[in-house]
């Protein structure tokens, strides 16, 4: 049992068998380097677990197809913050600002590194730059870049979405080195949410928490912009995994608490359709 | 030792029952392929293994995702116990606004530690005895400080931990909170130090990488040690 000749027979079907494996060279040189160590009985089953990562759950283009997702919406974000910050008299100078330069650099840094993971996996990063984008949504925020209420409201709505679609996407990259990346990213875009809240609290006097809350009368969209309904798209449920959180084992754990607690997931379906709007005719994600 | 011994002796033979059968982990692939069924899986599992035994302790058996999930316990026990402690004391400096919040994030980490008790069921281990000697309640810099740290170690623990669960359920549940819990790092730096919300600069000892925006991510390894002089309880980890 030859598995140079195993992999070559792999190839002539699949072209690219060295490339799917090429991600895991380290994995390939402790199997090569254990090899005369495994018994012929036990080769099948260390064969079946190297394609597995070849292939399975594993699957590189799944997985190059959630970074360019991730990535699209790295690229929304940094070019909006970038224009806002661009925009004379938009954005209070001091503290505002000062918060607003750590976010744009933090998103920038995230296009950086999932841009040269993309490419590290051998797939072609999404290209998009501030001229793909339509960050007024077709005039719904009409004044994003002169009106800082306007601009505050939309990145909120912006951070807030970036934790949903992480969350949402985690599934795929269950159990992978990436994983941890991604989530890496995941908590520093609910840190930003985290603030964005806190200064648009502050300058629009409305009692928005850093944590999503319930909405008035309990409907799933606490910012009170109806514009961005989808974005907070069931924020109000209260039922984790089958088990009621409201009252849980007797405690006084409020509905409003229990729909704070944990913050939901969207799909990736609706994160394109609220990515959408945001993008121009020609840009829109698929 | 008596009653350790006889332990033992069950631990063994619950062991070989399940091995005669499927096999637990083979079981846990099969019942838990979603986080609604963990409470069945749970119910599944006879006898609490991760038993709190005063003298010995609780144990994390990091072999399958029970261990993840009972060490996320064991982090969200030690943080409502925290919030608890500082809503039933008046830190000096608290405005209104920020009573409210800490008891909105009090209310938020009970919910936590009470979905992984009524989650784990049978399997969730004991009640931690914990140590907050070092914090001093009276003075809100003192909560404040000793917060961030929680909120921080919190966001670094499950963010090194996500990539052990193979239930795809509990790994959604496991990103739900600790966004929730980076919401929380996030408002209580900015109470110290408004601006601080993501210095992940100040975080790389919690394994952030400021240059590629990356928040801290710590393996449970890394995570205990830090957490230990809080609590009592002495915490076992095997299978790590």
């Amino acid at each position: 049992m030859n598995i140079i000749n195993i992999l070559d027979e792999i190839e002539k079907v699949d072209g690219e068998i060295y490339e799917r494996l090429n991600p895991r060279r380290a994995a390939m040189k402790s199997f090569f380097n254990v090899g005369k160590k495994i018994s012929l009985a036990a080769l099948p089953l260390a064969l079946g677990s190297m394609f597995q990562k070849a292939y399975g759950q594993s699957n590189p283009a799944n997985v190059t197809e959630v970074l360019n997702f991730a990535l699209a919406l790295e690229h929304l974000e940094y070019n909006f913050y970038n224009r806002a910050l661009l925009s004379t008299g938009l954005i209070p100078a001091g503290a505002a600002t000062g918060a607003i330069t750590t976010i744009r650099a933090h998103e920038l840094a995230h296009v950086n590194l999932l841009k040269s993971a993309i490419t590290g996996a051998g797939g072609t990063p999404i290209a998009l730059t501030e001229a793909n984008f339509d960050f007024t949504a077709g005039n719904t925020f009409g004044d994003v870049f002169t009106n800082y209420g306007t601009f505050l409201k939309v990145a909120t709505a912006f951070e807030d979405t970036g934790v949903r679609a992480y969350k949402g996407q985690a599934p795929v990259l269950k159990g992978m080195p990436v994983l941890t990346t991604a989530l890496q990213i995941h908590s520093v875009e609910a840190r930003h949410a985290s603030h964005l809240r806190q200064m648009t609290a502050a300058f629009l006097n409305v009692p928005l928490k850093p944590w999503v809350g319930l909405g008035a009368n309990g409907v799933s969209n606490d910012t009170g912009v109806s514009q961005v309904d989808p974005v907070y798209a069931r924020e109000n449920n209260t039922i984790q995994a089958n088990i009621e959180i409201t009252g849980i084992n007797g405690t006084a754990v409020t509905r409003a608490a229990a729909a704070e607690s944990f913050d939901e997931f969207l799909t990736g379906a609706e994160v394109k359709q609220i990515a959408n709007l945001f993008l121009r005719t020609g840009s829109k994600l698929t | 030792m008596k009653n350790n011994e006889l332990e033992t002796k069950s631990e063994l033979q619950e062991e070989s029952l399940l091995k005669s059968t499927v096999g637990r982990r083979g079981f846990l692939q099969y019942a838990g392929a979603s986080a609604a069924a963990l409470a069945l899986v749970a119910a599944g599992c006879r006898k609490d293994r991760n038993y709190t035994n005063p003298v010995a302790g609780v144990t994390l058996d990091f072999k399958d995702d029970f261990g993840v999930l009972n060490y996320a316990y064991a982090l969200e026990q030690l943080e409502a116990a925290f919030y608890i402690q500082v809503a039933n004391s008046n830190p000096s400096g608290f405005t209104a606004a920020q009573k409210a919040y800490f008891q909105d994030v009090q209310f938020h980490e009970i919910a936590h530690r009470e979905f992984f008790k009524k989650a784990l069921s049978t399997a969730a281990i004991g009640s931690l005895e914990v140590n907050f000697s070092a914090v001093d309640f009276t003075s809100g810099a003192s909560v404040l400080a000793t917060a961030k740290t929680f909120e921080d170690l919190g966001v670094a623990a499950y963010n090194g931990a996500g990539v052990r669960l193979k239930d795809t359920g509990f790994l959604v549940i496991a990103g739900q909170i600790v966004s929730v819990e980076a919401r929380h790092a996030a408002y209580v730096r900015d109470q110290i130090s408004n601006g601080t919300f993501a210095d992940l600069g100040t975080l790389t000892a919690f394994g952030a990488v400021d240059a590629n925006g990356l928040d801290g991510a710590l393996t449970p390894d890394k995570v205990l040690p830090l957490a230990a002089p809080f609590i009592k309880t002495k915490i076992n980890v095997i299978n790590l």
